[in-house]
């Protein structure tokens, strides 16, 4: 069932790729079907997901054996919502999608291929797997925006490339090293958690997390691993971005908790401490430099790093034993985990709603702009809700998952998540000016654009059921918590043996 | 007031709340009507324009028949209140963190909500007739209701998560109504700094709540406050700071008094109910709920003081100043509710007196703003008192309950305010030694500025000249000053009956402190140096020369149009906010921007340029690098061959190590 899960999308896209003379119409519409397909299935999944800890719909069948590699994917707590997450976001993205005009084929196909590397790296249980659904998947990025984007976007689109790359290609070296140190050799995820190789070996522990940390760090991107974030973003096409920064940054951050976390254990407590300054780091230096953006889009992409700054200080927090109870720990980890959805879902959003003024009026430049709110009450109405959701309003998602951070770190380190918490303030003051900027105040648009129309029905149900989750999240997050804590007090357990 | 509630003393509290029978037990319809109005407003769009305002009213006035029937079967003033809990659902249920949602039923929330949907009714009312005129009137009724239903889930909250889940709520509605004329780039600005000052005394709270979860595994009341006990002292004072903080953003207290002012760009009505009566006096009810940890440090208690001191004082000299109707009254709202936080900064001295000065300023400041909106309503919205003058004759209604609801505030012999003011002076005065002197007689002082500032107010606004008649408005109309509608007068009628009763009402035989007990404790009574005589007498000689000295300076003499402009330096100093703004800009804002500029400096120049070094440094040269992307399938299979290299080299390192 899961590798059906998995594979649906792309066989899919193969098809459509095989069958000829389709109209673009057609095409657009059957990527609409696929995806929701796929969030049907996937709900299936969670409606069938147990109480208990532990991995779930698991297949296993070798795939090389002769070094260990196996086709071994599973879901548990941790990776179900990142899964479900993942579909909702390519559902809305088909959706938004439906007025792409260019070369519709290989958008269709390549956006299917992108969701079956997302959910299939959120399923692996193999580091080989893991990998390659890694690697493909900044293939695929790289082709959306090369392909899709605008300006100086092959440039940006190589950028990404090599930058993400090179991460993978430090990560492929700790996986190895984690191979050669397995007694049997072996890259299964689960296997490795067991036996945790490297905790009798402090150096080539250290050596290992450091470099599965460093290809992990880019992906999320933390400070300063950051740099390829932006031109990225601003270059890639709306749906491009929404899936860059909702599911492509979290199998950074899911790698952690999936891979380095557990099978790394006396590492992980060893250099915890780096996490929690680099999430620090990362959330206040995220935040300001957002605050001096003029660009709509970048400003959202360096809010990225703000909020991904809360995750690593979070399973930062975690890896800090004494002084801190489990609980505090467990509730860090399922405040971590249900940032990745919440980001997810928010800042999917606000990128979908960033694509509105590059169509309307090709510049993300806020000084372009002035008193929309005026012309497009509900594009206005909606970017303000995605802004107030992602500066922490409680009601919606964000301020749950960061609550769970903060309280979950405090015990453990104070002075960091005081710090921290300051994050809030400058993103509200961000988000808060870019509104006044563009939305109100006296009408103004670029000379070469007679009028700005409001949002279009597609756009409007592409974004409004982002917002609408992150809201139910925010008011009864309980189904989405009660599936994450099992998963997160698992790897609680393990980071402390 | 008996000695049993007292002797009691604060750890009465830890008595485990009763769970809700009966109609308590639809409480949570209360929050639930007014969002039901919001969301129903907000969804339905333009097809609600033509009923949507009176959807607006009926929820609020339906949460407030609710809220008082809820009020008199739980024995209304009369036998011993109870504090009574409903558990609604469990919110972020995650092992060690338990927020359960749910609603405290007890004195202090229900008077809270008997303040929140009576004066709120009576303002949606009022803003039938305020915003007829306007073509979004049936979204400001959206966020009225929103701005309700949040300010409910705030009081009714069991929990400090609860709690702040409504406090942002609110500043969130805030934020909506002030830059409700979003094409104003004034509306704009002042939003945006309300919702930021905001923030500042959001990040104090939240850090007070953290520090709750860490201590105690719980921000549940009931648990936090039975086991208040288990905080360090250092923990303590640092609760209390950070509490005060929080109020102090909330309720315009020093040093973050400058948001509240700019925010009278709003329309009049939510000036009166959000910038007056109800969601910034959040801060005094933050600091009377959280009476057991207060109870626990008289430093804390110290802070709280100090802070309710400065603000009284600051914010009646700067009332002094202003030329602008609306100003005047937000820093008088400012100075009172310096008075409030004075007063629960006194500990179980003072927390009910701060209340019960919160309920009557909720009358009569709310009766200031809705008249201030009647005048503007009748002279094309001119605010400039200097351009006003002799409107008593043209606008017989507004004047009376106008002037009823000034006398209410400076103090006036059996009026409101000078029961619930004459109180928390005497308790200040109560205050062993210096503290006695220095607090009490801040209060003391507060009193006759008042005074002052209001007569003028008064006499500028309603007597002497009519000196409208030779201006005309910026668009050249002349001005023809006349009465507001019925929807608009009832509303101010029926404010100004609070104004001049609710104050014996309230205590006459201690009927609300005592009433309030068992949510803040019984209020003990000190004895300071001065009789208590002695210090009434005082205040009203005080406000009498206070009023005086205003008739002297705008009474007696013409009132010049034009602002003079060489004035004493005192004069200038409060005309310019005492320079708080001045300080904001200098310390906050320039430091945020010059920080965030050069931490873009770096990004670009610093962590990219190392970046893109390394990367030509790996490519051989930059050329070289350009190279690279004339084909992606080249660059991709380069790519991979440096990758095979240093993944055998690091093969080989790991084999041979």
């Amino acid at each position: 069932m899961l590798t059906v899960v998995v594979f649906l999308p792309v066989v899919a896209g193969v098809l459509l790729l095989a069958t000829p003379r389709l109209p673009d119409a057609v095409l657009r519409w059957c990527l609409v079907a696929v995806t929701a397909v796929e969030l049907v299935l996937v709900m299936v999944l969670w409606a069938d997901f147990p109480g208990a800890a532990g991995y779930r719909f698991e297949a296993r069948v070798p795939w090389m054996p002769s070094i260990g590699v196996s086709y071994h994917v599973g879901l548990d707590g941790l990776a179900l919502p990142l899964v479900a997450m993942t579909a909702v976001l390519f559902l809305a993205c088909a959706v938004y999608s439906l007025r792409e005009t260019r070369r519709v084929r290989a958008y269709v196909a390549l956006l299917l291929f992108l969701e079956t590397t997302a959910v299939g790296l959120f399923a692996a249980l193999d580091l080989i797997l893991f990998f390659l659904f890694f690697d493909l998947s900044i293939v695929g990025m790289y082709f959306v925006i090369a392909g899709w984007g605008h300006r100086d976007h092959r440039r940006a689109a190589l950028q990404f490339f090599l930058y993400t790359f090179i991460g993978s290609l430090a990560l492929l070296l700790g996986f190895i090293g984690l191979y050669l140190a397995a007694d049997p050799h072996t890259f299964d995820i689960a296997d490795l958690t067991a036996s945790r190789p490297l905790d009798g070996a402090p150096l080539a522990g250290a050596l290992v997390l450091l470099a599965v940390t460093v290809g992990l760090a880019i992906k999320t991107p933390l400070v300063p691993f950051h740099t390829w974030l932006p031109p990225a973003h601003t270059e890639a096409p709306a749906a491009g971005s929404a899936l860059l920064a909702g599911v492509l940054l979290k199998m950074g951050t899911y790698g952690f908790v999936r891979i380095a976390m557990p099978v790394l254990p006396a590492a992980w407590r060893q250099y915890t401490v780096v996490f929690v300054v680099v999430g620090v780091v990362s959330v206040l230096y995220g935040a300001l430099v957002a605050l001096a953006q003029t660009d709509f889009k970048r400003m959202i992409a360096y809010t990225s790093v703000n909020h991904m700054g809360y995750i690593a200080l979070a399973i930062g927090t975690a890896g800090i034993i004494a002084g801190n109870d489990a609980q505090a720990r467990q509730l860090a980890v399922t405040g971590a985990v249900t940032q990745m959805v919440s980001h997810g879902l928010i800042t999917g959003a606000l990128f979908l709603l960033a694509g509105v003024f590059y169509d309307r009026a090709r510049t993300y430049d806020m000084s372009s702009y002035s008193g929309l709110a005026g012309t497009a009450p509900r594009f206005a109405g909606l970017t303000a809700v995605g802004a107030f959701a992602s500066l922490g309003l409680p009601g919606f998602s964000g301020f749950i998952a960061e609550f769970q951070i903060f309280t979950g770190s405090l015990g453990a380190q104070p002075v960091a998540t005081a710090l921290a918490v300051l994050g809030i303030l400058v993103t509200a003051a961000l988000f808060l000016l870019a509104l006044q900027r563009v939305f109100l105040g006296q009408q103004r648009l670029p000379a070469y654009v007679p009028t700005f129309g409001d949002l279009r029905v597609a756009e409007f149900v592409a974004v409004a059921p982002l917002l609408s989750l992150a809201l139910l999240i925010g008011v009864l997050p309980r189904f989405l918590l009660d599936t994450i804590e099992r998963g997160a007090g698992a790897v609680v357990e393990l980071v402390a043996r | 007031m008996t000695s049993g509630i007292a002797a009691q003393g604060p750890y009465f509290l830890a008595a485990s709340p009763l769970p809700a029978e009966g109609i308590a037990q639809h409480a949570w319809l209360l929050i639930a009507l007014p969002a039901f109005g919001a969301a129903v407003l907000l969804l339905g769009g333009r097809r609600t324009n033509a009923w949507g305002h009176l959807l607006g009213c009926a929820t609020v006035l339906a949460a407030f028949g609710y809220g008082l029937a809820l009020f008199l079967s739980a024995g209304a003033f009369g036998e011993a209140a109870r504090v009574r809990e409903l558990s609604l659902f469990s919110w972020i249920p995650v092992n060690a963190l338990q927020v359960d949602f749910g609603l405290r039923l007890d004195p202090l929330s229900l008077v809270f909500v008997l303040l929140v949907t009576g004066v709120g009714a009576l303002i949606h009312i009022y803003s039938i007739g305020y915003m007829a005129h306007d073509p979004n009137r049936r979204k400001f009724f959206a966020y009225l209701n929103l701005f309700v239903a949040a300010m409910l889930l705030l009081v009714l909250g069991n929990s400090f998560v609860s709690l702040y889940f409504g406090w942002e709520g609110v500043g969130l509605a805030s934020y909506l109504l002030i830059a409700f004329w979003h094409h104003r780039p004034a509306a704009a600005t002042a939003a945006k700094k309300a919702f930021l000052m905001n923030r500042v005394g959001d990040v104090g709270l939240a850090l007070a709540i953290f520090i709750m979860f860490a201590q105690l595994g719980t921000t549940q009341y009931t648990e936090v406050f039975a086991r208040a006990g288990e905080f360090s002292s250092a923990q303590l004072v640092a609760l209390t700071l950070l509490i005060l903080l929080g109020a102090a953003g909330k309720s315009g207290q020093f040093p973050l008094q400058a948001w509240l002012p700019d925010a009278m760009e709003g329309p009049t009505p939510v000036s009166a109910l959000i910038h007056a009566a109800t969601m910034v006096t959040a801060g005094v009810y933050l600091i009377a709920r959280a009476n057991p940890i207060y109870n626990l440090t008289a430093d804390g208690r110290l802070a709280v003081m100090a802070i309710g001191a400065i603000t009284l004082l600051l914010g009646a000299i700067i009332g002094c100043a202003y030329d602008d109707f609306k100003k005047v009254l937000a820093y008088s709202t400012v100075s009172q509710i310096g008075y409030m936080i004075l007063a629960v900064g006194l500990g179980p001295f003072g927390y009910a007196l701060g209340i019960m000065h919160l309920l009557t300023h909720g009358f009569f400041k709310a009766g200031l703003f809705l008249g201030a909106g009647s005048v503007m309503h009748g002279m094309n919205d001119e605010g400039n008192i200097r351009r006003l003058g002799g409107l008593w004759r043209y606008m017989p209604i507004t004047f009376a309950t106008w002037g009823l609801a000034y006398l209410a505030l400076i103090g006036f012999p059996g009026l409101s305010g000078f029961f619930s003011k004459d109180a928390i002076i005497e308790a200040a005065f109560g205050q062993a030694g210096w503290r006695g002197w220095v607090f009490g007689g801040a209060a003391l002082l507060g009193a006759g500025i008042t005074a002052f500032y209001m007569t003028r107010l008064m006499l500028m606004v309603f007597f002497g000249k009519e000196r409208w008649r030779e201006l005309r408005t910026e668009d050249g109309r002349e001005y023809h000053p006349h009465e507001s509608p019925l929807v608009m007068t009832v509303p101010m009628i029926l404010l100004a009956l609070g104004s001049v009763g609710a104050g014996f009402f309230f205590a006459q035989g201690h009927r609300l402190t005592g009433y309030l007990a068992p949510s803040l404790g019984g209020l003990q009574e000190a004895h300071g140096p001065l009789p208590a005589l002695a210090i009434t007498g005082l205040t009203i000689t005080l406000v009498a020369l206070g009023a005086l000295v205003a008739w002297l300076v705008v009474g007696r003499r013409p009132v010049p149009v034009e602002r003079p402009e060489r004035v004493s330096l005192p004069v200038r100093a409060a005309r310019a906010d005492l320079y708080a703004n001045a300080v904001n800009e200098t310390l906050v804002a320039r430091t945020g921007t010059w920080l965030a500029r050069a931490l873009v400096f770096l990004d670009n120049r610093g962590v990219d340029g190392l970046v893109n070094g390394i990367a030509a440094l790996l490519g051989g040269s930059s050329s070289r690098l350009r190279r690279l992307q004339t084909g992606f399938v080249r660059s991709y299979a380069l790519s991979m061959l440096g990758g095979s290299v240093l993944v055998i080299a690091a093969l080989m390192v790991v084999r041979f190590a």
